[in-house]
Parts: structure tokens; sequence; C-alpha cells
């Protein structure tokens, strides 16, 4: 017995790493050697030689533009996004409403959530583009002209309102497992000590979500910063967003140094990295209530 | 009893807005699919897009890049981390860690560093949807590491590795016969939330010009607005096939409570 375990444990250290290794090569070949390429083409100049003035140049108007509308964007979808799908979220999970309700709209939820990208993009231009539905129903019906009101689906809150989409049902799915974790026992226990339903969220609901939520809207700025496809689809936008940036700079239709988009590339890493790392601190904290 | 008629009602409120909202851009894209001309309606828009060739066309190419992002995925992450989960659980944290590393490393950051570093490569690989198909199994890692990590967790690789071994199974037998078919479940579902993501996938396939579904749905929008309106219907009723096949198996495979997977980073 003990011969035979003590062989198998030798064979698994070689062959161990033998196993494991066709995965961290691939890993390593397309997505970490890419990544450093990156990193390191963003401190060169055109000639190879070392340069800061690449990410030096990130902090010039226009490119320090396309992020602070990126991250305001991001921003604001992920705490909207966070607020409107947790209150759906909450009115449809929770006691009262028929049982249909919840597979409906965690399914409808896993559909919006990945329908996003171009497809979406055409969607709300046939809602609130120029000739959309609603913006002709609302201008005939209402006599309210929204593009001659200064309305324009192309602009920030037309994106914020195309983001919302995806944000809000990627919202009901991560705070959903939260959302069932909130016992009855506890709302009982807070009711039969005399707690009026706004004591009961102030110091029990809300202190054992908040982890959560602000996990969960940190997530969902990741998510909106790292959108590229759906501002992509509405070209005639005048919003500058980092990953659009990036985008141009790599696609010909700017003849522009590739180590500039490798120092913008680099700025989105960082921004969408401490985000990340910020999740997870927060994710183990929210781990505390869900065991 | 009054306040909870009350709690109802505004959750009636709630819920409606929040139908309301997700249900109008749909309905107005399907008015727009159906507009022929200045009054009339018809089937014209997606008569259009189903003779069309390069619809056929970009769609396999999109599903069969999809089938193959799933068995390379699977090839690579079923062996890996069964072995790291039997023999080096002290590997396990670095496998949590790179696995969130596409989120780190958005599409658009992946593609352009793909691009950049493989300038120079063979033609072969260059040239051909085959370094797409490196991109997207990266893209796809999240997704599918976590359906194989919580399959995984939920059987118990131990006792069944060491029951097939004492049969006399050797390492290829065990995993093939004894812990994939266990697997089944957390596979499909993984492959289909993969299918999802690649076939919406756009950021990658348009930078690195080839002609994938969203690519195609994005040439079409440039010129046509009513035919774009029914591709767009159409790719939602394909993502809704493959929601429902993701539900379909993981209800069949857990008792209740099957939740629909959250993601991020998908065809943004």
């Amino acid at each position: 017995m003990t011969t035979t375990s003590k062989s198998g444990g030798r064979r698994a250290g070689l062959l161990g790493w033998l196993g494991v290794a066709p995965f961290f090569v691939f890993v390593g070949l397309f997505l970490f050697l890419p990544s450093v390429s990156l990193f390191v083409g963003a401190f060169q100049t055109q000639e190879g030689a070392f340069t800061l003035d690449n990410v030096r140049s990130l902090f010039e108007a226009q490119f320090l533009n396309a992020y602070r509308t990126s991250i305001l964007l991001s921003a604001l979808t992920a705490v909207l996004g966070g607020i409107l799908g947790g209150l759906l979220a909450y009115a449809a999970l929770t006691g009262g409403t028929p049982r249909l309700v919840r597979p409906l709209l965690t399914t409808f939820s896993g559909v919006a959530a990945n329908f996003a990208g171009v497809p979406l993009a055409f969607a709300f231009i046939a809602t609130l583009g120029t000739t959309g539905i609603v913006t002709q129903v609302l201008n005939s019906a209402l006599g309210l002209d929204l593009y001659g009101r200064g309305f324009s689906l192309f602009s920030f809150t037309g994106l914020a309102l195309i983001y919302l989409y995806f944000q809000i049902p990627l919202m009901i799915l991560v705070i959903a497992p939260a959302i069932d974790g909130l016992r009855t026992e506890w709302r009982e226990a807070a009711n039969n000590l005399g707690a009026s339903p706004g004591q009961y969220w102030r110091y029990v609901g809300l202190p054992v979500l908040m982890p959560s939520i602000l996990g969960a809207m940190i997530l969902l700025f990741a998510n909106a910063f790292a959108a590229y496809a759906t501002p992509a689809a509405l070209t005639s936008g005048q919003v500058s967003l980092a990953p659009v940036l990036i985008g141009q700079f790599f696609q010909g239709d700017v003849l522009a140094d590739p180590h500039q988009g490798y120092a913008l590339a680099l700025g989105m890493v960082v921004v969408v990295g401490v985000s990340v790392a910020l999740y997870s601190l927060l994710q183990r904290r929210a781990a505390r209530w869900t065991r | 009893m009054k306040s909870a008629k009350k709690l109802s009602l505004t959750k009636i409120a709630w819920l409606s807005i929040g139908v309301l909202y997700f249900l109008v851009p749909l309905l107005a894209t399907l008015q727009f699919s159906l507009q022929e001309g200045r009054e009339g309606y018809g089937f014209g828009a997606y008569t259009y897009i189903l003779t069309d060739p390069l619809f056929r066309q970009s769609l396999l190419f999109s599903f069969l890049l999809a089938l193959a992002t799933i068995v390379v995925s699977m090839l690579l992450l079923v062996p890996t981390v069964y072995w790291v989960r039997l023999k080096m659980p002290r590997l396990r944290p670095v496998l949590d860690f790179v696995s969130i590393m596409p989120f780190v490393v958005p599409p658009i950051v992946l593609v352009v560093g793909l691009l950049t570093l493989y300038q120079g490569a063979p033609s072969w690989f260059v040239a051909t949807p085959a370094i797409l198909l490196c991109g997207y199994v990266i893209h796809a890692l999240p997704y599918v590491y976590r359906s194989v990590d919580a399959g995984m967790e939920a059987i118990n690789i131990h006792t069944l590795t060491e029951a097939a071994q004492s049969l006399g199974a050797g390492w290829g037998t065990v995993l093939l016969r004894v812990i994939v078919p266990n697997l089944r479940v957390a596979l499909l579902s993984g492959s289909f939330l993969t299918l999802t993501i690649i076939l919406g996938e756009y950021t990658m396939a348009s930078l690195m010009l080839f002609n994938s579904f969203a690519v195609y749905i994005a040439y079409v929008g440039q010129s046509q607005a009513n035919p774009a309106a029914a591709l767009t219907l159409i790719s939602f009723a394909i993502t809704w096939a493959a929601m429902l096949g993701l539900l379909a198996v993981t209800r069949r495979g857990s008792r209740g409570g099957a939740e629909v997977q959250a993601q991020i980073g998908g065809a943004r």
C-alpha cells in the first residue's frame, strides 16, 4: 500500500507538471505574452527605445477626455443599473410574486445580458433613433420632439440608456443569490423586537447586502468600461470612449503611432484591474453571509 | 395586511416599468423589421436576410468557430482542472487567478496584443481563423473554467478515481469514461454559454477582419435599416434558443434552483 501510494506520488510530481503544461502554455502564448508585449510597447518609441512619452500623453486632453467619458458612463450605468436592477430583483424574487416570475426573470436577464453589442444598438436605433418608433409616436401623439429638444441616441445620455439594457439584467443575475440569502427569520426577528421596516433595512438588510451590492456595481462598471461593440456600432456618435479610441488606432482609420495605442490599452487594463481587485475583496466580505 | 397590499402594488409598478423598458425596444425592432415602403408591412426584410448567402456563411463561420472554441476549451480545461484538484491542490489559486485574467484584459486589448505579437507569424496561423480561435478560447476561459470547476466540486473525483483505478482503469479511462460522463451537465452548460458568447462576439472578429455573424450584422446595418432590424431579432432569437438550452440542461442536472450563470464581458 505504502509503496503504491509512494510511486503514485512520485509519478504525479513529474507527470503532474506535464498534465497542466498544455493549459499554462496556451494561456502564456495567447493571454500573457500578448498582454506583456502591449505593456512593453507602451514604454517604447517606434524605434524601440525606452520612453515615458506614450504613457505621459494619456494625460493630454484628447485621451484624458476619452477616459473620463468612459469612466463616467460606466460609473453612471453601474450605479443606476445597480439600483434599478437591485430593486427589480428584490420586487420579483421576494414573497408574494407568482412562481412563474422567477424563472422568467432570470432567463430573460440571461438573454438580455447577452443581447448586447451590434444588435442592441440597432434595436435602440429602431426605438429612439431619429426615425425610431418611440421618437415618432412621442412626436405625433404628444407633440414631444425628442431630437428637437436636444436628445440624441448617439450622445452620452443615449449611450447610457442603451448600456442599462445589459447592465440591469446583469445586476439581477449577480444580486439574486444575495437577495435569496436574506433570511425571513431575520425580518421576523426584527419585527418581533419591534423594528419598523425602515429600521430593518437600515440595521439588518442593507448592511448584509452592502458588500454584494457594491461588488456587483464594480462588476457592472468593469463590464461597461470594456464594452466596445455597442458604442462602435453607433459610429456616428460624437462620444469618444477609451475602447473605441483603441479600436480606431488599429483599424487603419488613423495613421498613428501604434505605441500610443498600446499605452491606451495599458490604461484600460489598469482601470479594469483595479476594479476587479476591489471586486474580489468585496466578494470575500460578502461570502460571510452566503455560507 | 394593509402594508402587504401596498407593497405588492409598488412591486407591480416596478415590475411593469421594467417589463416596458425591456420590451419596447424589441417591439419597435419588430415593427421596424416588418415595414415595407412608406405604409405597407411585409416579410421582405426577412426573406432578404434569409436568402442572402452572406447570412448563412457568416452564421456558419461563427457557429463552427464556437464549436471549435468549445472543443479546445474543454480539452484544455477538463484534464487541467481534474489534475490540479486531484494531485496539485496548491495550484488552485493560480488557476482561479488565471481564469479571471480575461476580464482584466478586455477583448479590445487582447485582440490588439494578439495582432501585435503575432504580426510576423506564419500565415497558416495569422491568415486563418486559427488566431481568432485562440483569442476566443481565452475570451471564454472564465465561463468554461467556472462551469468545469463547479462540476468537479459537485462530484467526488478522489473516490471516483480510486474506485476506477482499483478496478484497473488507466488515466485515460478514468478521465473519459468516469469523470467526463459525471460532468455532463457542467460541460453542457459551459458549452451553451460559450456558444452564446462566441455567436455574438464582434470586437475581436472585426479587428482581425473576419466575417463573423456580428460583423455581418454591423455590415448590413450600415446600409439597410429594415433588414438590420430583422437580423437583430433573428440574433435575439438565437440568444434565446441558446439560453433555453442552457436552462434545460441545468434544470435536468440539478433539482431546481437552476440559475442562469451571470457573466460580464460577453459580446458587449
